[in-house]
């Protein structure tokens, strides 16, 4: 007997500061007004979405020196805005990308603990790290840690925050106006933890939270960003979306799950995913193009030539031939704040890569980004999307996607209205939320008082 | 006569109100205190009220009656969420009201802290302020594990021992806002082109490098968040005391002082205002709120037999670092009048329970204000800075 087809898990990403983001588009609305991410959370929750995706970065990024102003530029505070639409929404997860580098996990904790209670249960942290003095230099500490480094601070400052919110059980707060008991232990919340990167103890001010502790996201790519994920996250942040590409990282990370004693159905892969939709396949070929052509203007095309050439190229011509120059090897130094340009390992085969294309096709600079850079992932009918999620998900190259509009803030409408309606009626994905917290949309366990997802039987 | 300037008025929330037995109170709600609809409610109420703003609490440690350390008791409200957040929570859902959340600055990066007050004005469409706080406490700085600080009793915080570390804390408060503020206004209103001709979405020229340097921490900037929709969300500050007054001169647009009497106010008063003017800012208006605890009815036999019944569960009668007052709405207008005529331009109240007191403030000694043309009747102003009548500042970095 085949198994029942496997439940789709879909999530909205509020469009970035990156070129993936159409800020010239007519129809394209503010970054930063709070009217904009009640948008799209409205609805990605008419949708049944599992959850909405905030990004972070905490330096404005740089290139050739100078502030880059290419891309939408401008974002909120993550906790501040999912705390908000906590008020305008009911179901919808709120997940946000919060640094391991740059803040204290007390401080985290309570955040999170603070947002999962006033959500009723609803929030996800993304934990990512970065060690760049660049960005440092807006905080206390500086560029304090070295690259080596940032797994292992991330894995304690995880491990730290799970002991402050594990530090209360849930029982202790009686509240009983008759006999003037509140709280039952007055130790409640008692944590402390020691080792290379903090020295902390105390008491933990923020009472156990609807779900314990927030769904842990990863993002990480590298082979130590896989073991972390594998060790302590329950949903990555993917970017392998294509059939190949995908199956390869979801057996690798749900192989390397059985060394931490866990399960596969205890950590969901989804990758992040962009569409183009129209009424037909061809419509949406074309519109596909149109949509490329907006998010790789000529600046836009010699920009990314210099973050993998690393120099300055702004005297070429973006309609002209590719520069018959070598990227300069060694430390990255023209564009600042940016996590893609470590993609590219060895940039000098990279850029051979590109030239032999470019001259194999006949492509300028312009046409040669457009070609090997961010094609949308998705570009078809309703039915054609609808179908190829499905496929993909079903064949273990993912778990469900996270979907990154290019339009702010109507660009996940048409998907909403027309794709989510097909998949339904496959009877892969919900109809109407089933539980309340964001562990029961994601099909995890609920945790126990030590942090151990519950098991049914047990 | 001409009738006196409008007063401000604000209210204090803190878990279940000041006193701390109000959580015992028929009417208290101590099993929501941690929920988004409690304080939606309790805020939506303050709105009904026509009030300023309201001040919500925070700290970076489990409440405790004992001043600087914990205090292990079990019969008074612990546990609380963050401020900020809270603050969040409630702005989509209120149209009017200012939101001042407490920030610990202590131990907390001004950078984020922009940021976050900057968003909280764009989810509130401009009624952000924050209200910054130090804290000595041994037991929090333990929680962050950077810095060690000594262990200081009530009695130690008066000797000089004590006197050099809270000064540097409240230096570095200074610091704290002026890096705040700077990243406000790191983004001028009009750095955002979307210029498509040219591919640009912002003028860089109006980005600018904030490059603070001080002894406690660098910031180079500018925000990741663009200027908010006030340019500068309300700052406020406690100022209790010489030291914590001239951060007030120095750094907030509202202060809050604890008088015990008109003639209290008198003397607070003045010193501030001279602080003011030693920081160069004679020019700027800078509210001075008193704090008042507030166990009010519509008579004064009301509010006393609730208030005695509070102490009785408590064990002792309430004090407080603020004047206590206990009684009917039309005295409290009274004193409150009386208290402004000595140079307040505001108060911010402490309602000893929730709702009971909350209630009287917004239905008793509003109206009882109204009634002598000394408050507002509707909000007339969109913003926070409006209510104040604090003018919108251009940006520091912007050119004539």
């Amino acid at each position: 007997m085949s198994r029942p087809p496997k439940q789709v898990h879909l999530a909205a990403h509020f469009p970035g500061v990156n070129n993936t983001t159409v800020w010239s588009d007519p129809k394209a609305g503010s970054q930063i007004e709070f009217s904009s991410f009640a948008h799209l959370a409205g609805t990605a929750e008419r949708a049944k979405f599992d959850f909405l995706f905030l990004a972070e970065g905490l330096r404005l990024r740089e290139q050739n020196g100078r502030i880059y102003d290419l891309d939408v530029v401008g974002r909120p505070d993550t906790f501040t805005v999912l705390a908000a639409l906590a008020a305008v929404t009911e179901h919808l997860g709120l997940a946000g990308t919060i640094n391991s580098t740059f803040n204290e996990p007390y401080e985290v904790a309570r955040q999170f603990a603070s947002l999962d209670h006033l959500s009723g249960g609803r929030a996800a942290w993304n934990v990512v790290t970065s060690w760049d003095a660049f960005t440092g230099e807006n905080f206390r500490r500086g560029g304090f840690l070295p690259q080596d480094q940032r797994y292992q601070r991330a894995r304690a400052f995880l491990h730290a925050t799970w002991q402050l919110f594990d530090s209360w059980r849930g029982d202790e707060i009686a509240a009983d106006k008759e006999s003037g008991l509140f709280l039952a232990d007055p130790r409640a919340g008692t944590f402390q933890y020691r080792d290379a990167h903090f020295d902390i103890a105390g008491q933990f001010d923020v009472p156990r939270s609807p779900q314990g502790r927030p769904v842990i996201f990863q993002a990480g790519d590298s082979d130590e960003g896989r073991e972390f994920a594998a060790s302590a996250a329950d949903a990555i942040f993917s970017r392998h979306g294509t059939l190949t590409a995908g199956q390869a990282f979801y057996a690798d990370v749900k192989g390397r799950l059985g060394r931490h004693g866990r399960t596969p159905d205890q950590l969901l892969i989804l990758p992040a995913a962009t569409f183009v939709l129209a009424d037909t396949d061809s419509d949406a070929a074309e519109l596909a193009h149109q949509v490329r052509l907006q998010q790789v203007s000529g600046a836009t095309a010699i920009a990314f030539l210099e973050q993998l050439w690393n120099r300055d190229l702004s005297g070429y011509d973006p309609d002209g031939p590719i520069p018959d120059v070598d990227p300069v090897a060694g430390e990255h130094t023209i564009a600042r704040g940016r996590a893609s340009v470590r993609m590219y390992r060895d940039p000098v085969a990279t850029a051979r890569e590109w030239r032999a294309k470019a001259e194999a096709e006949n492509l300028s600079i312009r046409e040669l980004i457009i070609a090997v850079t961010g094609r949308q992932s998705f570009i078809g009918s309703p039915a054609s999307i609808a179908q190829e999620i499905n496929e993909l998900v079903q064949a273990d190259a993912a778990d469900g996607f996270i979907l990154v509009p290019h339009i702010t803030p109507g660009g996940l409408d048409d998907f909403a209205d027309k794709v989510v309606p097909l998949l339904q009626e496959r009877g892969v994905f919900r109809t109407e939320y089933e539980g309340s917290t964001l562990r029961d949309h994601l099909g995890l366990a609920p945790l126990t008082r030590a942090g151990l997802p519950r098991r049914a039987a047990s | 006569m001409a009738s006196p300037p409008p007063l401000h008025l604000a209210v204090a929330l803190d878990g279940a109100g000041w006193h701390p037995a109000a959580w015992r109170e028929p009417r208290a709600r101590p099993g929501e205190l941690l929920s988004g609809r409690y304080w939606v409610d309790v805020i939506s109420e303050a709105e009904r009220g026509l009030l300023d703003f309201v001040t919500i609490e925070d700290g970076l440690s489990l409440q405790s009656a004992r001043p600087g350390e914990p205090d292990l008791r079990r019969d008074q409200v612990r546990g609380r969420l963050d401020a900020t957040l809270i603050a969040a929570r409630v702005a989509p859902v209120t149209s009017a009201i200012g939101l001042v959340p407490t920030v610990i600055v202590t131990h907390t990066e001004p950078f984020h802290v922009s940021k976050a007050i900057a968003s909280l004005d764009y989810a509130s469409g401009g009624r952000a302020g924050v209200r910054v706080r130090v804290s000595a406490a041994r037991h929090e700085a333990a929680h962050f594990g950077r810095r060690d600080f000594p262990a200081l009793s009530l009695a130690d915080r008066a000797r000089s021992r004590a006197a050099g570390l809270v000064a540097d804390l409240f230096d570095e408060a200074a610091d704290y806002v002026e890096v705040v503020r700077r990243l406000w206004d790191s983004w001028q209103d009009d750095a955002e082109i979307r210029d498509v001709g040219t591919g640009r979405f912002v003028d860089v020229g109006r980005l600018h490098y904030i490059d603070f340097s001080g002894r406690w921490f660098s910031v180079k900037g500018p925000s990741i968040t663009p200027r908010p929709p006030q340019g500068q969300p309300v700052v406020a500050a406690l100022a209790h005391g010489s030291v914590a007054s001239r951060l007030t001169a120095r750094s907030a647009d509202v202060g809050f002082v604890t008088p015990r009497d008109a003639q209290d106010v008198a003397g607070i008063v003045a010193e501030i205002r001279s602080e003011q003017r030693a920081a160069g800012r004679a020019g700027e208006l800078v509210h001075i709120f008193g704090d008042l605890v507030v166990f009010l009815a519509s008579d004064r036999v009301t509010a006393g037999r609730r208030k005695a019944r509070l102490d009785a569960l408590a064990g002792a009668a309430y004090v407080s670092d603020a004047a206590i007052f206990t009684g009917a709405a039309g005295e409290l207008a009274d004193l409150l009048l009386d208290w402004q005529q000595a140079g307040l331009t505001g108060f911010r109240l402490r309602p000893g329970a929730i709702p009971d007191d909350l209630e009287a403030i917004t239905r008793l000694l509003v109206p009882e204000l109204q009634h002598r043309g000394a408050f507002r009747r509707g909000y007339e102003s969109p913003t926070l800075r409006g209510l104040l009548g604090l003018p919108r500042p251009a940006s520091r970095y912007a050119v004539a």
